[in-house]
C-alpha cells in the first residue's frame, strides 16, 4: 500500500529544503548573469559567512550577527572581484573556474584555521516545537529559512525589474559590449554582482548553520548549487526556485524510498542523475536560453 | 648554452618530424633519462624514492588530463573518479582472475576509456560549463557506484588488497624497484603523449578547443573527436589510478575523491595547459607542495623558542597556499610552468649574443 502522508513529508520538507536551496543558487546565478563567471566557491561562500555569523552571535545577538555576516560577505566578495576576478576578465572559462576553485581552497583553509575544526552552534532565536499541517510535521526553523529565501527573491525580482541598478545589471547581463555602449560601467555593476552574492551567501550561512551547525561540512552544501542551477538554467532568478524545489523534493524522496532499498547515501547523487537527464534533453535548464554561437 | 640550431641541416622530413631534431637534445634526453633510471635509484634515499614515485604517477594522470582539458579544451572534474575506475579494475582482476600486470594495465585503461566515453557523450549536445558539471556528476556517481556496490569494492570500506606486480618472475617489492617500475610507465606516456599532439587527432583535438565550430567546418567531426579524446584522456587515467594502486599495496576510493581531480586540474594549470612538459612541471610541483610546506614550516616552527606546533595547522595552510598559488599562476603567469622553462631555455638559446 502506498503511504500517501509518507511521500506528503517528504515532499513538503524537500519543499522548505529545496527554498534554501534556491537562495543559494540565487548567489550563483547573480554572479553568472553579471559576469559569466562559474563561481565553484558558492559553498565556501557560504560556510564562510556561517563562521562569521557563529563568531559574532557569541558576543552579540542572532539578528546582529546575521547583519555583521553579511556586511562581512559583502566587503569580502568586493575585495575578491577587484583583487581576482577583475584581472580574469575575457580569459578562458577555465581560468574563472580555476580562479574560484583555488578561493575555495584557501577560504576551507582560512576558515579551519581562523575559527578552529569545531562544529560551531548557531541558535536561531525561533521555538523548537514543529508546526503540524495534518500529517506533515514542519520544523520552525526550516520555515523561517524557507521563508527568509522567498523574502530574498521577491526583494531580488523587485530590484531587477523596478530599479534603475538592476535594469543595468540586467543589460550588463544581457550584452557586455552594447551596455558598456550605452554608457554603463561594467566593471561596476560586475563589482555589484558579487556584492550581491556575499548578502546571499552570507545569509544562506547563516540559515544551513543554525540547521546543520558551522563548520566546513557546510561547503558541501554548495556542491547542490550545480544540480540546481542546470535544472533551472544558469542565467534565470525564477530557474533557481524551480531548481532549488525540484532538487530539494528529489532528495527527501530518494532519501526517504531509494535509501532503504540499496544502503543509503542516495540524495547525493540523485540531484545528479536529474541534472544529467536535462543536459541530454535541455542543456539551458527550465529556464535558461539556448544561446545561438557565432564563428 | 648548449641549445644550439646552428649547423644542424634538415634534410629530410624524417628528420624534420623527429621528436627531439636536433642532436643536443637528443643526447641531453638520453642522459638525463639514464641519470634518472639508473643512478638515482642508487644513490636516493627510501624516502626521495617514494615523493619520486607519488610524481610519477602524478606525471601519467596529469598528462592524461592535460590531453582531455589542455588540448581538446573539455574541462574535467572527473580525474579522481576515472582513476578509481583504472584502480578497481585491476584490482578486481587480480582478485578474482590472478591476472598479471601486463593484463592489468591495459585493462584498467581500455575499462577507464569505456567509462569516460560515456561521460564525454553528453558532449554531443554540450559544451563548456555545462560539459564540466557533467564530469562533476560522473565524480559523485562512480564513487557512490564504488562505494556502495559490493561487487566492485569487495565489500569491507571499499578496500581491496593489490599484491604488488611481478615482472618476468620477479616480484617488485623496494621503493627502487617501483621507481624504475613507474618510471618507465611514465616515459612511455609521456612519449606517447607527445607523438599522439602531433599526430593527426591530436592536431583536431587543438583544432576543436581553439575554435569548435571552425573546426567542424573545416572537416573535424567534432563528436568523434571529443570522445576520442575522453577515451585516450580516461585510459591515461585509468592506468595511473592502477599503477597508483598497485605502488599502495591496496584500491581504495578514498584515494580518488574529488579533491584529486582539482588536484589534477591545479597540476595542469600550473604546469601549463595543452603542454607535456608542462604536465610533468606541474605534477611534481603539486606533489612537493605539502612536501616543502611541512619542511619550511618545521623550521620556522622550530626558530621559536615555544616550539610552535605546526603540524596541527599543516593541512589548512597547505590548502590556503595550493588555493593562492593556484589564482597567482592564473593571474601572472597563465602559461604555467612550462612558459617560465620555455622562457629561460630560449633566453640562453641566443646567450651570450643576444642581438
Amino acid at each position: 500500500m502506498f503511504d500517501w502522508s509518507f511521500t506528503l513529508v517528504l515532499v513538503c520538507n524537500g519543499l522548505l529544503v529545496g527554498m534554501m536551496y534556491a537562495l543559494i543558487a540565487l548567489g550563483f546565478v547573480l554572479v553568472y548573469k553579471a559576469t559569466e563567471a562559474f563561481n565553484f566557491a558558492q559553498g565556501e561562500f557560504v560556510m564562510f559567512g556561517g563562521f562569521i555569523a557563529a563568531a559574532a552571535a557569541t558576543i552579540v545577538s542572532f539578528w546582529l550577527a546575521a547583519l555583521i555576516a553579511v556586511a562581512g560577505m559583502i566587503v569580502f566578495c568586493f575585495g575578491l572581484e577587484r583583487v581576482v576576478l577583475r584581472q580574469l576578465l575575457g580569459r578562458p572559462v577555465i581560468a574563472v573556474i580555476m580562479a574560484t576553485i583555488g578561493v575555495a581552497a584557501v577560504l576551507r583553509g582560512a576558515a579551519t584555521l581562523g575559527f578552529g575544526a569545531g562544529t560551531r552552534a548557531l541558535n536561531m532565536p525561533v521555538p523548537d516545537t514543529p508546526f503540524f499541517l495534518g500529517p506533515v510535521m514542519l520544523p520552525p526553523i526550516d520555515l523561517v529559512g524557507a521563508a527568509a529565501s522567498l523574502v530574498f527573491f521577491a526583494v531580488f525580482t523587485w530590484f531587477f525589474l523596478y530599479t534603475r541598478v538592476g535594469l543595468a545589471m540586467r543589460a550588463v547581463a544581457d550584452n557586455q559590449q552594447v551596455a558598456s555602449a550605452m554608457g554603463i560601467d561594467v566593471r561596476r555593476y560586475a563589482a555589484l554582482a558579487w556584492a550581491a552574492t556575499g548578502i546571499v551567501s552570507a545569509l544562506g550561512g547563516v540559515i544551513w548553520g543554525a540547521l546543520l551547525g558551522v563548520d566546513n561540512q557546510l561547503a558541501l552544501v554548495g556542491l547542490k548549487v550545480f544540480p540546481v542551477v542546470i535544472l533551472g538554467g544558469f542565467e534565470s532568478i525564477a530557474g533557481a526556485i524551480a531548481g532549488g524545489l525540484i532538487v530539494g523534493v528529489t532528495e527527501s524522496l530518494s532519501a526517504g524510498y531509494l535509501d532503504p532499498l540499496v544502503g543509503g547515501g542516495t540524495k547525493d547523487f540523485t540531484p545528479y542523475l536529474l541534472m544529467i537527464a536535462m543536459l541530454m534533453v535541455r542543456p539551458y535548464g527550465l529556464f535558461g536560453k539556448g544561446r545561438i554561437q557565432r564563428v | 648554452m648548449f641549445y644550439r640550431e646552428a649547423g644542424v641541416f634538415k634534410t629530410s622530413y624524417a628528420a624534420d618530424m623527429a621528436l627531439y631534431p636536433l642532436p643536443v637534445s637528443r643526447w641531453g634526453m638520453g642522459v638525463a633519462l639514464a641519470l634518472l633510471a639508473v643512478i638515482v635509484p642508487l644513490v636516493a634515499s627510501a624516502y626521495v624514492l617514494t615523493i619520486l614515485n607519488l610524481i610519477l604517477v602524478a606525471v601519467v594522470g596529469a598528462i592524461g588530463l592535460n590531453i582531455l582539458t589542455g588540448c581538446t579544451g573539455q574541462i574535467s572534474i572527473g580525474q579522481g573518479a576515472f582513476m578509481a575506475v583504472g584502480a578497481y579494475t585491476a584490482a578486481n582482476l587480480i582478485v578474482r582472475l590472478h591476472a598479471p600486470f601486463w593484463i592489468t594495465l591495459p585493462a584498467a585503461g581500455a575499462m577507464t576509456a569505456l567509462v569516460g566515453t560515456i561521460v564525454g557523450i553528453p558532449s554531443l549536445r554540450i559544451k563548456g560549463l555545462y560539459l564540466t558539471i557533467a564530469t562533476l556528476a560522473a565524480q559523485f556517481i562512480i564513487e557512490w557506484l564504488i562505494n556502495h556496490v559490493t561487487w566492485i569494492s569487495g565489500g569491507i570500506q571499499a578496500t581491496i588488497q593489490m599484491p604488488p606486480p611481478v615482472i618476468f618472475g620477479y616480484q617488485i617489492h623496494t621503493q627502487a624497484e617501483f621507481y624504475v617500475f613507474l618510471l618507465a610507465f611514465a616515459v612511455l606516456a609521456t612519449v606517447a603523449a607527445k607523438n599522439l599532439i602531433r599526430s593527426r587527432w591530436g592536431r583536431a583535438f587543438i583544432a576543436v578547443r581553439d575554435q569548435d565550430i571552425a573546426a567542424e567546418l573545416i572537416g573535424i567531426n567534432i563528436f568523434h573527436t571529443k570522445l576520442i579524446s575522453f577515451a585516450i584522456s580516461s585510459f591515461y587515467a585509468g592506468v595511473a589510478g592502477a599503477l597508483y594502486s598497485y605502488y599502495l599495496g591496496i584500491a581504495n576510493y578514498e584515494q580518488f575523491q574529488i579533491d584529486v581531480s582539482i588536484d589534477y586540474l591545479a597540476m595542469i594549470i600550473i604546469g601549463g595547459l595543452g603542454s607535456i612538459t608542462g604536465s610533468i612541471l606541474g605534477a611534481a610541483f603539486i606533489t612537493l607542495l605539502p612536501v616543502v610546506t611541512r619542511r619550511v614550516l618545521e623550521a620556522v616552527g622550530g626558530m621559536f623558542s615555544a616550539g610552535i606546533d605546526v603540524s596541527g595547522m599543516l593541512p589548512e595552510l597547505r590548502l590556503i597556499l595550493f588555493g593562492t598559488l593556484i589564482i597567482v599562476f592564473l593571474m601572472a603567469e597563465p602559461e604555467g610552468l612550462d612558459r617560465l622553462w620555455r622562457n629561460v631555455r630560449n633566453y640562453f638559446r641566443t646567450w651570450p649574443f643576444s642581438y
